[in-house]
């Protein structure tokens, strides 16, 4: 075993680490020691291949098929330099006042979320895309939605310089897009923040984290880590926690801390997603250009939001309700296929939650409620009328019995596609918002943290990424995290002399 | 060398492929090994118990099948075999409908998880994106019998 300090010890390069470490980089200028600890690999740009199966297994956990207990629900998040901020489409949003009104923790307030969202949409670059660079498959849905009577909304994302590759799920080949991996990491390390990859947390102990560094697999892409492989133990006056809501959960729970923090694990959420696809009678753009221009937002309505998306061959047949012949059919229409999410805003419900079997390994226990399915039945209903009304021939949707819909039968929609119809195990339902499991809240009775990511009673501990949302976002959360880790690395920056004076007490 | 998750269960596992994505059944030599090398990485990635459970599976349907329908699932005719397939994704059984869907998520990385399988469906990815296309597109132009007849970045389909 190797032993090593440090001051500061972040765990994970995310949404949340990233930003964490960028913020507390500043310390590193008054002579103190910041690390990031990040599981997986840090690629090459030229690595950057956007073949689907390889990019998979060098930058998601378990290739994006992480699955439930329940083997219904597959999770798809980041394991790389950047976690999921490398891997999602850079979509940009800010917290709705209703949710983070709505979560009631005392002392996160709307308006100071918003303030930091913005800041860093400024610092990443997030805008909206010019009109010419909008591709059929987004138009489409912007187009159908005004016939079908709905008014869908742009998402900015955080691109620079973006190609159109539509490859921003494997990791944008071009360098466009702005996740913590191009911009606050470099950033961090510029300024001295030291970043360890292929490094694993086993587990949190006091003012410690025991990391197993391994080499990279054979043939696997991403450069070498910069420690030997090996055990070590690495003292540091401060933790912070930013490994995602699986990640730091199960980490928390394996290294003990579920024993006073009865809330460890609970109120975890994830916005359950199905794809639908319209065959069109011609081809349209629809693999080229940014895959996620447009959203519909009926969250308060009907607790779902509808995105724009285009997915890869395998991905796609993954998703698609079936097999055989009929499905081989729409797999050959592929240049004709419009396509879109649905997510449901799901919330949180005591038996959804994340715990860890005997070795430690992280365990989602996902079922789905009544209100998710009618959400996901009311999302199909919306998205078919919207596909038709788009000018689809055919519409795939997982929740009609049987799944396609001819356009003679778009006026049966709402009798054909029925919350009866969600089989799990059978219908294929993803999810890549994970939130929850290390909430924020009041004290310990009812969360893990406050409002400022301190974990009740271990004031050394912190956290940083969405495992402190005590509710679903109801929209995409990458902002939200950003905010959050802002926050939680500004409560760290104000206390540091103090928790660092205190390790060093300890040390000596 | 060790033992893969599927060399074992060899044949009933590609007569299940064949089953999900009937186009599998025109696969050479060289192309299942391709796609069955991207089922075994899958695998790989996964716990034991998970890789323990698919081979168990796909013994499992291959004696149901006999059972069933009189044929090993290798000798059943493919269209009999998806059938015996679609009964089994709409099983009451949540366990087995989780063992459908975790055979066909195979299948389709077998399949579509090859650049052929890819090119095959018309999938066009392409790091250098419209410009990458347009270049693409004024190839096909000039190529005789191509169609040519994508809707234009912008342009009304």
């Amino acid at each position: 075993m190797n032993h090593v300090r440090c001051d500061v010890a972040i765990v994970g390069s995310g949404a949340g680490g990233g930003t964490v470490a960028q913020a507390l980089a500043r310390l590193v200028a008054d002579g103190h020691r910041v690390v990031v600890l990040e599981q997986g690999a840090r690629l090459t740009d030229s690595e950057f291949t956007g073949i689907e199966t390889e990019m998979a297994d060098a930058l998601y956990d378990e290739g994006g098929g992480f699955l439930t207990e329940e083997g219904t629900l597959t999770l798809a998040f980041g394991r790389t330099y950047g976690g999921s901020t490398a891997v999602y489409t850079g979509t940009s949003l800010v917290a709705p006042a209703r949710v983070i009104d709505g979560w009631g923790v005392p002392g996160l307030e709307h308006n100071d979320v918003v303030r930091r969202s913005q800041r860093y949409a400024d610092e990443n670059n997030v805008h909206p895309l010019p009109p010419e660079e909008i591709n059929d498959n987004n138009r489409l849905f912007r187009e159908g939605c005004l016939e079908a009577g709905y008014r869908a909304e742009q998402f900015p994302v955080n691109v620079r310089g973006c190609h159109g590759a539509s490859l921003c799920n494997l990791g944008c080949p071009n360098g466009a897009k702005q996740g913590t991996d191009r911009v606050q990491l470099p950033a961090a390390e510029r300024r001295g923040v030291e970043v360890v990859t292929h490094a694993e947390v086993l587990r949190i102990e006091e003012r410690c984290v025991v990391v197993r560094v391994s080499e990279p697999e054979p043939g696997a892409p991403g450069e070498r880590s910069a420690w030997a492989p090996g055990e070590y133990r690495l003292s540091a006056g401060i933790v912070v926690a930013a490994g995602g809501s699986v990640g730091s959960t199960a980490l928390l729970l394996r290294s003990g801390f579920g024993s006073t923090l009865t809330r460890l694990g609970k109120g975890f959420t994830c916005h359950p997603a199905l794809i639908l696809v319209g065959e069109h009678e011609n081809e349209i753009t629809n693999d080229v250009g940014h895959p996620k221009s447009y959203f519909l937002d009926r969250a308060i309505e009907e607790r779902f939001v509808l995105e724009t998306c285009m997915y890869f061959p395998f991905v796609t047949a993954k998703n698609l309700t079936g097999f055989g012949s009929d499905h081989s059919a729409l797999m050959q229409a592929f240049r004709r296929l419009q396509m879109i999410l649905v997510l449901a805003c799901d919330r949180a419900v005591p038996e959804n939650r994340i715990s860890v079997d005997r070795t430690g390994r992280p365990r989602v226990h996902y079922r789905f409620t009544a209100e998710v399915r009618e959400a996901l039945a009311a999302a199909n209903r919306a998205a078919a009328h919207i596909f038709f009304a788009a000018g689809a021939v055919r519409v795939h949707a997982p929740l009609a019995d049987p799944p396609l819909l001819g356009r003679s039968e778009a006026g049966s929609i709402d009798k054909r596609i029925r919350a009866e119809s969600f089989l799990p195990g059978k219908t294929s339902v993803t999810a890549a918002h994970l939130m929850g499991g290390c909430g924020m809240g009041s004290d310990a009775t009812d969360s893990v943290t406050d409002a400022w990511g301190r974990v009740h009673g271990v004031p050394w501990l912190r956290v940083a990424d969405s495992s402190l949302f005590p509710d679903s976002l109801e929209i995409n959360p990458y902002l939200t995290v950003m905010a959050l880790a802002d926050r939680a690395a500004e409560a760290v920056l104000g206390e540091a002399g103090e928790l660092l004076a205190k390790a060093q007490g300890g040390h000596s | 060398m060790n033992e893969t998750v599927l060399q074992s269960v060899r044949d009933p596992f590609r007569a299940l492929v064949v089953g999900f994505v009937p186009e599998a059944a025109d696969l050479s030599a060289e192309a299942w090994d391709e796609g069955e090398a991207l089922a075994e990485g899958m695998l790989a990635g996964r716990p034991a118990t998970i890789q323990r459970q698919v081979r168990f599976l796909i013994r499992a349907l291959d004696v149901l099948s006999f059972l069933r329908r009189g044929h090993r699932l290798a000798r059943l005719d493919p269209e009999a075999r998806t059938r015996l397939l679609a009964s089994l994704q709409d099983s009451r059984l949540l366990l087995m409908r989780r063992g459908v869907w975790g055979l066909r998520t195979l299948a389709f990385v077998v399949y579509y998880g090859r650049d052929e399988g890819r090119a095959a469906v018309g999938y066009r990815g392409n790091p250098g994106g419209w410009i990458a296309r347009a270049a693409a597109r004024s190839g096909e132009a000039t190529t005789p019998g191509s169609s040519g007849s994508s809707v234009s970045h912008g342009a009304a389909t």
